[in-house]
């Protein structure tokens, strides 16, 4: 059983206190919302739980069937969808696709990105160059990339940022269907995507 | 297919195939080492007019235009990764090593292409010619391992730097001044005719520095690459 324990986790920039006092526990078919207003440092605890910045104090623990999970061991299990986090422009969408899935691994037929594509609505524009594409559909096509490693542990910064009503629903449905397979974690204020979470962990009140 | 179906060789590959796509695509790297080297080897050919100096100092003006070529666009590899918000996917895609294995070879292939640019052109404009084409080769191969594995690692540690061009030269060249004045020794032996006795104290010097500067970059990248 896939568990992550977040236990008084602090985290201060020198004397700038962002949060203190975090505690926060998942398994495997959970999921939680990190709320708060602008920033209350819900993209530093993001980035804290990936493994990508060190807490101030306190600690985050992912662990399987008792085993504590090292980087390398939980970064495979790991996606986050994010709209500060970027594709590559100069490569066309399968290009990207395709990348990803290598470099974690897998090989994938082209059938197989097409569904991906279809699924994130972005069917027919695999070829375009992703420079050529809107933030919307940059949005739709992290999604596939994130999907391509069927991950366990999915972190979800603004699930909706930049995208059209028909692309939030997409997304939205996409959530309901991974929470039952991932430990979801999103950082939103928006009352529907937080309200598809069973746990909250509410920053800078 | 289950993820054991690809090799670590292949996943290093692939990171080279995207950068060398990217590059193919933008030009970003290639453009302003081409040129610098071009101009550089145009204006030291025009101040020299028709004098034909020793092997000694043809020997330096080479190793000089080729660091500094490279300094201009071995950095942009992690560079343009932290620029365009790229970093953050590729950390959590696959593992440290292979990214900087994928990076080092596309560094390599960078400095292949600048080094059979140099030769023929430093050959032609500067009338020099390496008495020694075998020493010569030993030369340039070990020279731009060390430059490609060197530059790869600093170039990961300055890529959140603000200033990061002027950063990355003033880091490299205490790391990289070793290197440059083995590799300057042999190719001057290689240009002034002399034989591989010549050379032994200089291979000493360069061949442990290769194997130390990519295995130190293999220890250090993970913590380099993850903050």
């Amino acid at each position: 059983m896939l568990k992550l324990e977040i236990d008084k986790l602090a985290k201060w920039f020198g004397p700038r206190k962002i949060f203190e006092d975090i505690n926060l526990n998942l398994e495997f078919g959970q999921s939680a919302a990190i709320i708060g207003p602008n920033g209350s440092g819900k993209t530093t605890l993001l980035r804290l739980i990936m493994g990508l910045s060190y807490p101030t104090s306190g600690n985050i623990i992912f662990s399987e069937n008792g085993n504590k999970l090292d980087f390398e061991q939980y970064r495979k299990k790991m996606a986050l969808v994010s709209p500060y986090l970027s594709l590559y422009d100069a490569l066309t969408g399968f290009e990207n696709l395709q990348f990803f899935a290598k470099v974690d691994g897998r090989l994938k037929s082209r059938d197989e990105f097409e569904s991906l594509l279809n699924k994130v609505g972005l069917a027919g524009r695999g070829d375009d160059f992703v420079g050529a594409y809107s933030t919307g559909m940059k949005q739709r096509l992290k999604y596939a990339v994130a999907l391509l490693k069927e991950p366990t542990i999915f972190l979800i910064d603004e699930p909706s940022a930049n995208l059209d009503e028909s692309g939030k629903q997409i997304v939205w449905e996409l959530i309901r269907s991974r929470k039952e397979n991932s430990i979801l974690i999103i950082a939103t204020n928006e009352k529907e995507e937080y309200s598809l979470a069973e746990q909250f962990c509410k920053l800078g009140s | 297919m289950p993820s054991s179906s690809v090799s670590w060789a292949a996943k290093v590959f692939a990171v080279t195939r995207k950068d060398i796509m990217a590059e193919f695509r933008t030009r970003y790297a290639i453009n302003s080492i081409l040129m610098f080297a071009l101009v550089t080897l145009t204006v030291i050919s025009v101040a020299l007019g028709i004098s034909t100096p020793d092997s000694d100092l043809m020997a330096a003006l080479f190793w000089v235009i080729l660091f500094f070529a490279a300094m201009s666009g071995l950095a942009q590899i992690f560079i343009r990764e932290e620029e365009s918000g790229t970093a953050l996917i590729l950390k959590l895609s696959t593992d440290g090593l292979v990214i900087f294995f994928g990076k080092l070879i596309f560094n390599l292939l960078l400095l292949a292409i600048l080094s059979i640019l140099i030769v023929p052109l430093f050959i032609i404009l500067l009338k020099v010619n390496p008495q020694n084409w075998t020493i010569f080769l030993i030369g340039l191969v070990l020279g731009d391992i060390g430059l490609a594995g060197a530059t790869t690692i600093i170039a990961a540690i300055v890529a959140k730097a603000t200033v990061k061009g002027t950063l990355f030269t003033v880091l490299s060249f205490p790391i990289l001044l070793p290197l440059l004045l083995a590799v300057i020794e042999i190719t001057k032996v290689a240009f002034g005719g002399g034989g591989f006795g010549d050379i032994s104290l200089s291979l000493q010097v360069l061949i442990p520095y290769d194997v130390v500067m990519i295995t130190i970059s293999v220890m250090l990248f993970d913590f380099v690459w993850r903050q």
